[in-house]
C-alpha cells in the first residue's frame, strides 16, 4: 500500500532476537472496523428514537423540558475538550515528548471521569424525583414520555458505559507509556485507543441535541 | 514498501522525524474552538422556535461537529484511502437503513 504503514516483520535471529511482527496499519483499520460495529448498534437506538419520536413529537418535547441543558451543556464541553486532550497526548508522542504525552492523557482521563460526576448528579437528581424506569413519577406521565425516558436511559446508560470501559482504556495505556511499553516508535495502540475516544464524543454530538434541546 | 522501517506517516527530514501533515497542537485547538463555538450555537438556535426545522437544524450542526471530529481528530482527512472508503460505506449503510425505516415510520 501507500507509505502510511509500518510493516515490521523478521524471524528469529541468529543472535538470539526474538520474532517481533508489527503492523500498525492492519492494527488501525482493525480499530476502524470495529468502531463500524459501534455506529451500528448505537444507529439501531438512534432509528428506534426517530420512529418513537415520530409517534410520540408532543410527549417528547415535553419530556425533553425535564431534562436540564445546562448539565448536557457542560458534558458536550468536557468531551469536546477530552477528545482535544487526547489528541494533543498523541501529538506529544509523535514528537518524542513522552512527559506531555503523559500528562495530556491524565488531563483526558480526569475529563472523562468529571463526565461521569456530572452524570451522577443528573441521574441522582432524576432518580430522586421519582424519574426512573418504572419510578412512581414516570408511570404517571403519558405513554410518550415514558418511552422517552425509556430511551434516555438506555442511550446515555449504553454510552456512559462506553466512558467507563474509555477510562479503563486510557488507564491501560497510561501504563504502557510509563513502562515504555509505548513510545514515540510505537504509538499506534495510543492512537487507537483515542479512536475509541473520539468515537465516545461522536455519539454524544448526537444525543445531546437530540435528549437536551429539541423541546 | 519502502526499502526502511519507518513510523506511519513520517519522512526523514532535517535528520528529524517529521511527519506529513506535521502534528500540531495549534491546528487542534482551532478544531476544538470551532467544536465548542457550534456547541453554543446549537445550544442558542434550540431557544428559538423555528418550528418542523427544529430538529433538522440541531441534526445538521451535529452533522458539522461530526465530520470536525471524524476529519481532524479522527485523522481521516489524512488517513488512507482505504478508510474514507470503508467510512463512507458504513455512512451509506446507516442512511440507507434509516430512509428505508422513515419511509415505513413517516407514510404510515
Amino acid at each position: 500500500m501507500s507509505n502510511n504503514s509500518t510493516h515490521v516483520a523478521s524471524a528469529t535471529h541468529s543472535d538470539g532476537h526474538v520474532h517481533v511482527h508489527r503492523d500498525d496499519y492492519g492494527a488501525k483499520l482493525g480499530m476502524w472496523l470495529f468502531l463500524f460495529t459501534e455506529l451500528l448498534l448505537f444507529g439501531g437506538l438512534f432509528i428506534l428514537y426517530m420512529a418513537f419520536r415520530v409517534e410520540y413529537i408532543q410527549q417528547f418535547q415535553m419530556a425533553a423540558k425535564e431534562l436540564k441543558v445546562y448539565m448536557g451543556g457542560i458534558n458536550t464541553i468536557i468531551l469536546l475538550t477530552s477528545s482535544l486532550t487526547m489528541v494533543l497526548s498523541i501529538v506529544a508522542l509523535q514528537r518524542r515528548n513522552v512527559k506531555g504525552s503523559i500528562f495530556w492523557l491524565v488531563t483526558t482521563i480526569t475529563f472523562a471521569l468529571g463526565f461521569m460526576v456530572v452524570k451522577y448528579f443528573e441521574w441522582s437528581d432524576k432518580f430522586a424525583h421519582g424519574i426512573y424506569p418504572k419510578g412512581p413519577a414516570l408511570m404517571e406521565k403519558s405513554q410518550g414520555e415514558i418511552v422517552f425516558f425509556g430511551l434516555y436511559y438506555t442511550m446515555t446508560g449504553l454510552h456512559g458505559l462506553h466512558v467507563m470501559i474509555g477510562v479503563g482504556l486510557l488507564t491501560a495505556m497510561l501504563i504502557q507509556l510509563k513502562r515504555k511499553k509505548v513510545h514515540p516508535d510505537r504509538f499506534v495502540p495510543l492512537e487507537n485507543a483515542g479512536l475509541y475516544w473520539h468515537l465516545v464524543d461522536l455519539i454524544w454530538i448526537f444525543l445531546f441535541p437530540l435528549f437536551y434541546l429539541l423541546h | 514498501m519502502a526499502e526502511h522501517v519507518h513510523n506511519h506517516d513520517s519522512h526523514a527530514s532535517d535528520g528529524k522525524i517529521a511527519h506529513a501533515h506535521d502534528p500540531r497542537y495549534g491546528l487542534n485547538l482551532m478544531i476544538w474552538l470551532i467544536l465548542i463555538s457550534l456547541t453554543v450555537i446549537t445550544v442558542a438556535v434550540a431557544g428559538i422556535d423555528l418550528g418542523e426545522y427544529t430538529l433538522f437544524v440541531a441534526l445538521l450542526i451535529a452533522a458539522i461537529k461530526s465530520s470536525f471530529v471524524i476529519n481532524y481528530f479522527m485523522h481521516i482527512k489524512f488517513d488512507d484511502l482505504l478508510f474514507k472508503i470503508f467510512l463512507i460505506f458504513v455512512i451509506l449503510v446507516l442512511l440507507v437503513v434509516f430512509v428505508l425505516t422513515g419511509f415505513d415510520v413517516f407514510y404510515r
